[in-house]
């Protein structure tokens, strides 16, 4: 084989657009590039101006799928800027919602982008012809995860209800004691599906390159709405470090905004998780564990998307102890915290499905933003797909052109990329 | 045969589409009607082959225009999904401003992002801005009730049923307690109905991001909001945020009358 010349554009089966370029001559590479086209859209600059009331509202429309966890940091960012606490009950009801999206993104990605990778097909269209039985199970997990949304925010995507200080309204007890049921019904669903992406994990290639992994982390338990940050090669770092912890730059000829820590590049999101704190993950999510023959550290990318299912058990076990917390604490209808708007600078961090996000935001005493700086999970992720690429491609070179592209492919997916999110753009390489 | 329909998605958030895959057992129902062929966000398979397209997101550079226009000659029919595609959505802020000014604040004025079709973007458009469009469905995100119900006429020749009286009929009929009343702020007198009135159902205010009915009593509802206490400025705060197309549109005729 002289010559491979691949060009995915505009990559499917993953939110946003990004294309890969692969060129071969006589066996060497000569050139191998994970591109992202996705329009600029510039939050960072309409955000200016903007009053402190609408920058949940406004910063949830980054991202169709990580929307709630979108709303939920931008309010921790406001919160802390106004020095606004917010009550247990708030709490408990925002890592709900946090676990509904949680769930719902995993399973949109493992059931419906991922599946089909396995089964060696397009896209799940056909699964539902040749796994009815499977397809209709994933539609369950996939619709119980957004009910839950519906439930907590008032609709799936974009949520209505959460806002500065508290909620606008929430759920009845009665409402979450049938969600209760209802996630107890579906466990055994999730068995079944598991079992399926279980007999067919060996589609998914074997491959591990060491990395560092960076994620939220707490003493008091699975970090995902709060915590300190940390790292597998560093450990603890305070949120208002963020920005030496992500230190964007850019690549010589290239207007990328990489990231990069401790090594040439780092991974985030629900293996970087794992990685970090899985001793705290909920028993069926370790037992999920067990059965993948998953353990920290694990650095094979693949592995993120059974991090996802376990994330998945996690989410489902967590928010029943959640709801048995909420009923016997009884619901407060009026619960929110009063404050004054004021000016200063606020930091929100929370793990959405995709990883770490940041919001960092400055108001004036009017609470009018005057500043915003918002670095998202899928960008940081961008310099350790191309990391991976380069070690990964090379092992591909016997394997025909669509075997090779599948696995680039597979390799890009599994990051399950959202390029929607990324307000700072990246692109590896121009073509003028 | 059954009418072919292609998904295209251009700046957004791409949450609309996932409106549609969220649609869960009814988008087996939906492919009874039609075939889809082209849906990036959830299959490999792409045709340029359709009788449909249906565009999500807004439209920020020349080579998106170009791909648009593209789009358009192969389809018989052409739907705006979403906020971004018939309005211009949040991202119409943007038209605040030169867009050299934002391209320095977010990209500290790279010299890369010069001469390059990626950064190449212009002010941010609907999709009506730069083709003809056949149909809309409004929201942020859709409705996917009322995507289905435009898919369903659209396939039988019929005129597609988005309503075009404002959302305060809707928040009536839920029989909400007026936000007014409440002493928040609301856009429902102009805003068009379609999304039962989710947003102030929930306890709070409508954005509009449905965008304005077709003749809005624009001068009335500032009227109202001034005697709830709302400054100029504040009003305009809250008409920039999904509707800045109807601020620019106002803009330009008081340019005119000059």
């Amino acid at each position: 084989m002289s010559k491979i010349n691949i060009a995915v554009k505009h990559l499917t089966r993953v939110e946003g657009h990004g294309n890969i370029v692969f060129n071969v001559k006589d066996g060497t590479i000569e050139k191998i590039q994970w591109q992202v086209s996705e329009a600029p859209r510039m939050f960072e600059s309409f955000l200016r101006g903007r009053p402190y009331h609408q920058m949940s509202h406004i910063t949830s429309r980054i991202c169709g799928i990580c929307s709630i966890g979108h709303a939920l940091c931008s309010l921790k960012a406001t919160e802390a800027a106004m020095g606004i606490e917010v009550s247990e009950q708030t709490v408990l009801l925002r890592k709900l919602a946090l676990h509904g999206e949680n769930m719902q993104s995993h399973i949109l990605h493992v059931g419906y982008l991922v599946a089909p990778d396995l089964f060696r097909v397009g896209s799940v269209f056909p699964m539902i012809e040749t796994h009815t039985d499977t397809v209709l199970k994933i539609i369950k997990l996939h619709r119980l995860a957004n009910e839950m949304s519906d439930l907590m925010c008032g609709r799936t995507t974009h949520p209505i209800t959460l806002i500065p200080g508290g909620f606008t309204a929430i759920p009845s007890e009665k409402q979450l004691r049938n969600l209760k049921q209802k996630l107890i019904d579906i466990i055994p669903i999730c068995d079944d599906v598991i079992q399926t992406v279980l007999d067919n994990i060996h589609m998914l290639p074997d491959f591990s390159r060491e990395t560092e992994y960076i994620a939220l982390t707490t003493d008091d338990e699975y970090a995902l709405y709060d915590g300190v940050i940390g790292s597998t090669d560093t450990g603890r770092h305070p949120i208002e470090e963020y920005e030496s912890i992500v230190n964007e730059f850019v690549v010589p000829h290239s207007t990328a905004k990489f990231t990069r820590h401790a090594r040439e590049s780092y991974m985030v999101g629900a293996l970087a998780r794992f990685n970090l704190n899985s001793d705290q993950l909920t028993p069926l999510a370790k037992k999920c564990a067990k059965k993948f023959g998953l353990k920290a550290v694990n650095y094979n990318p693949f592995m993120n998307n059974v991090a996802q299912l376990i994330e998945y058990y996690h989410s489902v076990e967590d928010s029943i102890t959640l709801i048995d917390k909420l009923l016997e604490r009884g619901l407060k209808k009026k619960d929110n915290t009063k404050y004054k708007v004021r000016g200063g600078r606020g930091i929100g961090a929370v793990e959405v499905p995709r990883g770490i996000l940041f919001h960092d935001y400055t108001y004036n005493d009017q609470g009018i933003c005057t500043k915003a700086n918002l670095v998202i999970p899928t960008n940081q992720n961008h310099n350790n797909i191309t990391k991976d690429m380069e070690i990964f491609a090379p092992m591909l070179l016997d394997k025909s052109e669509k075997e090779i592209e599948l696995n680039l492919e597979m390799l890009v997916r599994a990051y399950d990329p959202c390029i929607s999110c990324s307000t700072h753009y990246l692109k590896v390489e121009f073509k003028r | 045969m059954k009418p072919k329909v292609a998904f295209f998605d251009f700046a957004g958030c791409e949450g609309c589409q996932l409106q549609i895959a969220n649609l869960e057992e009814d988008v087996l129902k939906l492919i009874d009607i039609v075939e889809i062929v082209s849906f990036r966000e959830i299959m490999k398979e792409h045709s340029d082959e359709y009788d449909i397209a249906v565009i999500e997101g807004s439209i920020m550079r020349p080579m998106d225009e170009e791909r648009l226009k593209k789009i358009r000659k192969n389809a018989k029919i052409l739907v705006a999904l979403g906020a971004c595609a018939c309005i211009g959505s949040v991202q119409r802020m943007l038209n605040q401003w030169p867009i050299e000014e934002s391209k320095k604040i977010v990209y500290n004025n790279f010299k890369e992002t010069k001469n390059n079709p990626y950064f190449d973007n212009f002010s941010t458009k609907a999709v009506d801005e730069v083709v003809k469009v056949d149909a809309y469905v409004p929201g942020c995100p859709i409705d996917r009730n009322e995507f289905a119900r435009v898919l369903v006429a659209l396939v039988q020749g019929k005129k597609p049923p988005i309503p075009d009286y404002p959302l305060c009929v809707e928040c009536k009929k839920k029989e909400n307690v007026c936000l007014f009343e409440l002493g928040k702020f609301c856009m429902g007198p102009i805003t068009r109905a379609g999304c039962d009135a989710i947003c102030p159902t929930h306890g709070n205010e409508c954005e509009g991001c449905r965008g304005f009915i077709s003749h809005p009593e624009e001068r009335a509802y500032t009227e109202v909001l001034e005697k709830y206490g709302l400054s100029v400025e504040e009003i305009l705060q809250r008409k920039t945020m999904f509707t800045y197309r109807y601020v620019e549109k106002t803009k330009k005729e008081a340019k005119k009358d000059e």
